[in-house]
């Protein structure tokens, strides 16, 4: 049996369907993820129209500098994770370790960035709940756009967490000469789902950062 | 095995999108309007392009994926459609307190 053969498993023709169904279903999961990610959209889409003024103001408080660093810092990462699928399906070894490191290192990045802002937000008074204070018109509103952008950044943050926990050990599994000889697919099926984060983190960034302009 | 692409494609990409980064942000600090979220989405509409078509390879891809690919959108512009036209029908948000 060719070492091709050998990865094929018996319910599929080829190599090149297996590929196909592999890919089918993560993008069908993505669907999903955009759904999961979608009913919170719908809220901020609802409440944002409710109080325009009110949103506008309450995303002067958010980190701009820092959401806009960490927007580069994502889209550079998703890069090296391009790269890195790359590597696999030419079964460069070396290369794809350091890639996938390097996709975790700045997913990790993301992660503190996030935390120094969480960290600003919380001794700001604007954690929603009883140590909210808001100086400004209408705080119940303010306090919905608050809780929307924790709820938002925070679901997508978990998925930053298992992200870099699936490259740094993808970077272990490549260390061991797994995804050699075609063997990539794995490698590509990651790649989606990060790309998928760093897709959700585009929207964020407009939506919660750049309500109102400065 | 699917077509791999050159590492330039790659790097092409991302200096696109790291242009249309700095196009958003630079948006935060002008005055549109309105306009200011209808550019911004736009622009998060491209980036999202460019990372699914070339990042994800969607690009070259079969009919089935690209089709899967645009299911989710769908869903999302579905619920958003039918649930803002249910709050629109019953007044809900028929007059934004403040205008725009």
């Amino acid at each position: 049996m060719s070492e091709a053969a050998s990865l094929v498993a018996e319910q599929f023709d080829d190599l090149e369907q297996q590929h196909e169904a592999d890919k089918l279903g993560m993008w069908i999961f993505l669907a999903t993820e955009v759904l999961f990610f979608g009913g919170l959209f719908l809220s901020y889409t609802v409440y944002r129209y409710l109080y325009p003024n009110v949103f506008a103001a309450a995303s002067r408080h958010t980190e701009v500098i820092l959401g806009g660093a960490n927007t580069a810092i994502l889209l550079f990462s998703s890069t090296l994770m391009a790269l890195a699928v790359r590597s696999a399906q030419l079964s460069r070894r070396k290369p794809l370790i350091w890639l996938l490191l390097g996709t975790a290192l700045f997913g990790i990045a993301f992660m503190v960035v996030k935390g120094f802002e969480y960290h600003k937000d919380f001794i700001d008074h604007l954690v929603p709940g009883a140590a909210f204070q808001w100086h400004e018109a209408n705080p119940q509103a303010a306090e919905i756009f608050f809780w929307l952008y924790f709820a938002m950044t925070g679901l997508h943050a978990i998925h930053v967490t298992i992200g870099i926990i699936l490259m740094l050990v993808l970077a272990l599994l490549a260390g061991r000469g797994k995804f050699q000889n075609g063997n990539y697919m794995t490698v590509e099926i990651a790649g989606l789902y990060w790309h998928f984060v760093d897709i959700v983190w585009v929207f964020l960034f407009p939506l919660l950062y750049l309500a109102g302009h400065r | 095995m699917d077509e791999t692409y050159s590492s330039k494609v790659y790097w092409t990409n991302c200096l696109w999108l790291m242009g249309l980064l700095a196009l958003t942000w630079a948006l935060g600090y002008v005055n549109f309007g309105v306009f200011n979220l209808v550019i911004a989405l736009a622009i998060s509409f491209a980036k999202t392009i460019l990372i699914v078509l070339f990042f994800m390879h969607i690009k070259g891809s079969s009919r089935l994926l690209h089709f899967a690919a645009i299911t989710g959108l769908l869903w999302l512009l579905l619920m958003l459609l039918l649930t803002l036209s249910d709050y629109y029908s019953r007044g809900w948000v028929a007059s934004p307190k403040h205008g725009f």
